[in-house]
């Protein structure tokens, strides 16, 4: 028979006008996709129930009836559809303008600590560097890490293919993150993010002679916190307690050491042996340091500020068995915290200082969170629950009491 | 080259986890360490619905050969979407793809695009070329199947004395035909190619039905090789009509033994002569009582197919961001992971499904409930 040698040309998505009028079977094709797309297409809300309630609603949700919970699930969905429906061009062409500036900050950065032996060039380059570092992790690295952008098809801006500038491997990192953090928010005993595994960071932990370190401990983390992330993105704990295989943990440990021998090549030997050139090796050795410790200080202190300032709750265990669709949402809410501040403060904490609608739509483009708040905001004053937010200085503050105040063993009533 | 990429093994040292790609995008778009592009330098519109579109590739490109065609990624809305055309322009020259207004992504393509626009590319491919060794040929196009038979023409005719060329095109209206004078001109300027434009609008479609129609056109088309691209009822009717002939052929075989010829290139498997090239690809309903709730877990849609949809166009209709590429069962760019259930291969009509295994959605319907990874 005849060789047969196939390939489409397009499908049938719209109207369709034949190209000749021998092109019938397109208009066949039509026919079956306007079939399709008559059949009901319901919106399926992960695996949580649409109504019911858990053991125990927590002490700041209590007034709420199981009604009412079902409700506010139903108007914050109704909310996150809107997002999705408006998503489009506009903010396909923010995230590669952030990238694109990132970029541009990141050469211009390096390349002026080449010459960094002038000292004004070393504080140019080391800024530069510094906010390429902050706008890399977190506008776009975290975000793109959580498939906020996966929805363009991009395999150059995908949660599946992104590796970013910081020493965790970006795999590694979303599964702690986007899978435990996020699912288990400030559920005590679940969600590992609440002091970390080095810090007691609620009343709830049982204190011990250890936690008497809690500021010294924090102190220490902040200028190295990407570190911090790593060894907590390895589950030592998990490890230890038998949950996790060693193969798993050897596999983590090789992937966290290529990723790292990579990280400290770039900033601390191959940037500084060019800048030898001009004889300001160790001037760029010092900067790119400084770079990433600036970094490592800011993202603790935004991430600090996430779950910790004082007026988020945390969770038992018995609030989550049960709960339903709309509890979850209410638990992120009453579980997260806020920053206010300028347009730019907002896009260096990489809109994580909208971390109450980052925590209820953790996939949403990030540049829609600012939208989000206001309507956010009024649902949770309408149902009488709590809306954390400050300007900076007064949420890293409340952290630090609060890291103060659990050091000391709970007063005996 | 080699050296290039020492090179970029060096500068990546510095721009890890980016590639030196990456940051030369910044000044030239058509560089990426994952994605094959190109820079449209050129549209030309060619009929109130189609245009062509001329585009210089990046590294990684392969030159195309005349009647391949490649895969193009185009966004609409901020999202990539990926259709198959036909490359017409002739080999040996910068790509240009010839796009008729059919749909939502060849609809942007013929009316948005504009040089500097950034297209993504893979590369070309398909076996719908030239024989290797020169021979008497027929073209038979209908619609825009004549888009990969252009290249052949651009690239036969004007470069080899020894070609000979006819080319049977149907068009609706003379103003629909795509190519229409630069068809007429070779064919003036090139004893050796012959063109009829047939409108389907005057006359009705060419009648494959019997070999007279043809007869009359081409008296010699038993002799030559044919090409034959354009819309399925179109094909399945030359390809009926050619069948017959072989069978006829056969018959009254010894009287034409003196006339054996070595079949080469393209045509060494093809006895009857016709190389076809689809725009489609038919797809078997599926069983009466296939079809079942789809679930796509990521994206927490769940709707009810029937078991002849391909899980890809239910997914669409859903508005779930389905992968997609050739969608017709070959480019495999369409892989997503089936978390539980049972598919029917609508090519085949083989139930299958394993937990994991990666399903081609542009063929697959479901066999009763389906939950996909996406």
């Amino acid at each position: 028979m005849a060789i047969v040698t196939n390939h489409e040309a397009e499908t049938t998505e719209d109207a369709v006008v034949p190209s000749s009028g021998d092109d019938a079977a397109l208009q066949a094709k039509e026919a079956a996709a306007a079939a399709t797309g008559a059949q009901a297409v319901k919106t399926r809300r992960g695996a949580l129930a649409t109504s019911g309630s858990p053991l125990v609603r927590p002490p700041a949700a209590a007034h709420l009836s199981d009604e009412q919970v079902a409700e506010l699930g139903r108007e914050l969905d109704a909310i996150k559809d809107d997002i999705l429906a408006k998503r489009g061009a506009s903010d396909a062409a923010y995230i590669r303008r952030v990238i694109k500036v990132q970029r541009a900050l990141e050469i211009s950065g390096r390349a002026t600590l080449l010459v960094s032996r002038n000292k004004g060039a070393w504080v140019a380059g080391t800024t530069l560097l510094s906010l390429a570092k902050i706008l890399e992790n977190m506008e776009i690295g975290h975000n793109v890490l959580h498939g906020q952008w996966d929805w363009m098809r991009d395999p150059d801006i995908h949660s599946t293919t992104w590796e970013w500038d910081f020493v965790t491997p970006a795999r590694a990192w979303q599964h702690t993150h986007n899978d435990l953090h996020h699912r288990w928010t400030n559920v005590v005993g679940k969600d590992n993010d609440v002091g970390y595994n080095l810090l007691r960071m609620d009343p709830a932990q049982e204190w011990k002679p250890f936690n008497l370190g809690n500021p010294v401990y924090n102190a220490i983390l902040a200028p190295i916190f990407e570190w911090g992330i790593a060894i907590y993105d390895l589950e030592l704990q998990d490890y230890k307690e038998g949950n996790k295989s060693k193969e798993a943990l050897v596999k983590d440990l090789k992937a966290l050491g290529v990723k790292a021998l990579k990280q400290f090549t770039k900033d601390y030997a191959a940037t500084p042996a060019v800048a030898m050139l001009t004889g300001s090796g160790k001037q760029a050795l010092y900067g790119t340091l400084t770079a990433n410790a600036v970094r490592n200080v800011w993202a603790h202190a935004v991430i600090f500020c996430g779950h910790f300032p004082d007026g988020t709750d945390t969770f038992t265990e018995e609030m989550v068995e049960g709960e339903t669709r709309g509890d979850w949402y209410v638990r992120q809410m009453i579980g997260s915290a806020n920053i206010s501040g300028s347009r730019f403060m907002h896009l260096m904490t990489g809109n994580l200082s909208h971390q109450i609608e980052h925590h209820l739509f953790p996939d949403i483009p990030s540049n829609r969170y600012a939208e989000v708040a206001p309507k956010v905001q009024e649902i949770c004053r309408r149902y009488g629950l709590p809306y954390t937010t400050g300007p900076m200085w007064k949420q890293v503050g409340s952290t630090w009491a609060k890291v103060f105040k659990l050091a000391l063993p709970p007063k005996k009533a | 080259m080699i050296r290039l990429r020492k090179l970029a093994r060096a500068a990546s040292v510095l721009t890890t986890p980016l590639a030196p790609e990456d940051i030369l995008s910044l000044f030239n778009p058509v560089f990426s360490a994952r994605q094959l592009r190109g820079v449209v330098t050129r549209v030309v519109a060619e009929t109130a619905d189609s245009a062509t579109i001329f585009f210089r590739p990046g590294r990684g490109w392969k030159a195309h050969q005349a009647g391949q065609w490649a895969r193009i990624g185009v966004e609409l809305d901020g999202v990539r979407h990926w259709r198959s055309y036909s490359l017409s322009a002739p080999a040996g020259q910068d790509p240009a793809i010839t796009v008729t207004d059919v749909g939502a992504v060849s609809g942007v393509l013929v009316r948005d695009t504009r040089p500097g626009d950034v297209l993504f590319l893979a590369p070309p491919q398909g076996d719908f070329v030239l024989p290797e060794h020169p021979r008497p040929l027929l073209m038979l196009t209908a619609g825009s199947g004549i888009t990969p038979v252009m290249s052949m023409v651009r690239t036969l005719v004007p470069h080899r004395p020894d070609a000979d060329v006819v080319l049977i095109h149907s068009s609706r209206t003379p103003e629909d035909s795509i190519f229409r004078e630069e068809l007429s001109e070779l064919a003036d300027q090139f004893p050796n190619f012959k063109v009829t434009h047939w409108i389907t609008g005057e006359r009705g479609r060419v009648d494959f039905s019997s070999p007279a129609a043809l007869d009359e056109l081409c008296p010699d088309w038993r002799h030559r090789a044919a090409y034959a691209c354009g819309p399925e009822g179109f094909l399945d009717d030359a390809e009926a009509l050619w069948s017959a002939e072989a069978a006829v052929a056969a018959a009254t075989e010894g009287s034409a033994a003196g006339e054996s010829h070595q079949p080469e290139g393209p045509f060494a498997a093809d006895p009857i002569n016709l190389i076809i090239e689809r725009f489609t690809t038919s797809l078997a309903a599926g069983a009466g009582h296939d079809g079942g709730l789809v679930t796509f877990e990521a994206s927490d849609r769940e709707v009810e197919a029937d078991g002849s949809t391909p899980l890809l166009d239910v997914g669409e209709d859903a508005g779930v961001l389905m992968p997609s590429g050739c969608r017709m069962g070959i480019c495999h760019s369409c892989l997503t992971p089936l978390r539980a259930g049972h598919v029917r291969d609508l090519r085949t009509g083989e139930v299958h499904g394993e937990p994991g295994q990666l399903i081609q959605t542009c063929v697959s319907a479901a066999a009763g409930p389906v939950n996909l990874d996406i």
